[in-house]
């Protein structure tokens, strides 16, 4: 497929679900599978990145004043980052809170 | 037109895999499959055959590497039999599924246990449904030329799905027979070079066997069956051109003395030759009965069914695997499901035979005509089946 549709048809697919346009993952919102979020605690953050290493995602990136923040487009919630933090900034909050 | 030669059918088979010039064959040695490999081995460290030859630990890993090489776009052969099909079950499914279209033989034979070595149509009945297209050949002529047509339908960009060529154990694969080679010239005008539709290249990536989530799995498994039901075409058209390269046309549905009969038989594979035999006897004393024999098994042929059995009051469906527990032999089933809305129904009654390679004779074939065709309609309307021959 071309583009990638957010309901595709059957006809809109390619034989043997072959995908052919690289990097097509990023159109996909996983950041809606989650319950928690990491918020960072930027007094206690020493701007490390080891969150950035250990998302299995990818999805944590630097953003303003070189701090690294979850990107919550593509955040699942797993918590990694709050656990591999070195210096315990990053808590993880219920979405419905 | 070239000579017949006298030849293991294995070996046929082995030599027609490396007439079509074959990339990579992986394949695990399993009985009665073991000649096929053996010999392409051989053509391979001889230098005959310019192909890697990838001798894997396991059936799963042989359809494993097949997937490989075909999405690399290389042209792909395994083959194997019974317990190494079922190893390579997962793999068979996933081939099918991601379009890649590798041609693998398979020497039937009965799935274990008891153990068994022998010849039946079990194996294959486990990958019914794996979305790969499956024909069974009834002798070594058939076998070298269907090998050419299975990898020009695979190979097909409006199919693009692995073929599987079914012939029976030991009963075919072992048979020493006349058969007539084509010349490479015949193979390389019938079979183009395979071109194809996506391949595993650095310069253009794609992405190969992706997650399907729930909303959109159910597109790509209906993707995937409108696939294999338009490959009829494709098939039809390959089975016609074969028949202008070779002299021999096949068809999906074949048909052996049908005109004016009100009974047929119907059976896979190389039983029936021996079937023919009993209604050439049948036949010789009046008895208004014919055969049919299914070539084609996915896709199904629906349309030529219901032709071919036109003006039938009987068929007798002789299957050579159970459905344990369920309505006795898979293809006796599907009969009856394909024949259901048609005016004039056949009974379709239903011999589960010659499991396990034990031997079934023209004699037999007319034992059962008779007792099929002298059993009351009430019988019939059971839709029952008879494991033919097991002893009390």
């Amino acid at each position: 497929m071309a583009k990638i549709k957010s309901e595709p048809g059957w006809k809109d697919l390619e034989p043997g679900f072959v995908i052919s346009e690289p990097g097509t993952a990023r159109e996909y919102k996983t950041g809606d599978w989650r319950s928690e979020r990491p918020v960072v605690n930027k007094d206690q953050c020493i701007k490390c990145g080891v969150c950035y290493i250990f998302c299995p995602d990818m999805a944590i990136v630097k953003g303003p004043e070189n701090y690294f923040e979850a990107d919550l487009y593509y955040c699942k919630g797993c918590g990694i980052c709050a656990a591999e933090c070195f210096t315990g900034c990053i808590t993880m909050i219920a979405e419905e809170e | 037109m070239a000579e017949k030669t006298g030849i293991e059918v294995s070996i046929a088979a082995a030599d027609a895999v490396g007439m079509t010039n074959v990339d990579v064959v992986a394949a695990y040695p399993i009985t009665p499959q073991t000649h096929i490999v053996e010999h392409l081995a051989e053509l391979v460290a001889s230098g005959e055959l310019d192909a890697e030859y990838i001798p894997v630990e396991s059936e799963h890993s042989a359809m494993s590497v097949c997937c490989g090489s075909s999405a690399a776009g290389a042209r792909t052969f395994t083959c194997t039999s019974s317990q190494g099909l079922a190893l390579m079950n997962e793999i068979v499914f996933l081939a099918a599924s991601m379009s890649l279209p590798i041609v693998m033989m398979l020497a039937n034979r009965s799935l274990s246990g008891p153990l068994s070595i022998w010849n039946d149509h079990s194996d294959v009945m486990s990958i019914r449904d794996s979305g790969c297209i499956q024909m069974f050949a009834e002798n070594g002529q058939e076998v070298f030329d269907n090998t050419f047509f299975c990898f020009k339908v695979a190979e097909n960009k409006k199919v693009s799905l692995p073929v599987i060529l079914n012939m029976d154990g030991f009963s075919l694969s072992h048979m020493i027979e006349p058969i007539e080679y084509w010349t490479q010239e015949m193979v390389d005008a019938y079979l183009p070079d395979f071109e194809p539709v996506h391949r595993l290249h650095p310069d253009k990536p794609v992405t190969m066997g992706a997650l399907g989530m729930p909303d959109v799995f159910t597109e790509a498994k209906k993707l995937q069956n409108e696939t294999l039901i338009n490959s009829k075409s494709v098939i039809l058209d390959a089975w016609k051109e074969m028949g202008e390269v070779c002299g021999r046309e096949y068809h999906p549905v074949e048909t052996y003395k049908i005109e004016g009969a009100k009974v047929a038989f119907l059976s896979m594979g190389s039983m029936g030759e021996v079937v023919s035999l009993a209604v050439d006897a049948l036949r010789e004393k009046g008895e208004a009965v014919g055969q049919l024999k299914l070539r084609l098994w996915r896709p199904f042929p629906f349309e030529e069914l219901a032709e071919a059995v036109k003006g039938l009051d009987q068929i007798i469906v002789l299957d050579r695997a159970i459905s344990f527990g369920g309505p006795g032999g898979p293809v006796a089933s599907e009969i009856r499901n394909a024949l259901y809305h048609q005016d004039n129904m056949p009974f379709v009654t239903n011999y589960v035979c010659s499991l396990a390679g034990r031997d079934i004779t023209a004699n037999d074939f007319i034992k059962i005509y008779e007792e099929s065709s002298s059993a009351s309609e009430e019988m019939l309307k059971r839709n029952d089946y008879t494991i033919y021959g097991a002893r009390e």
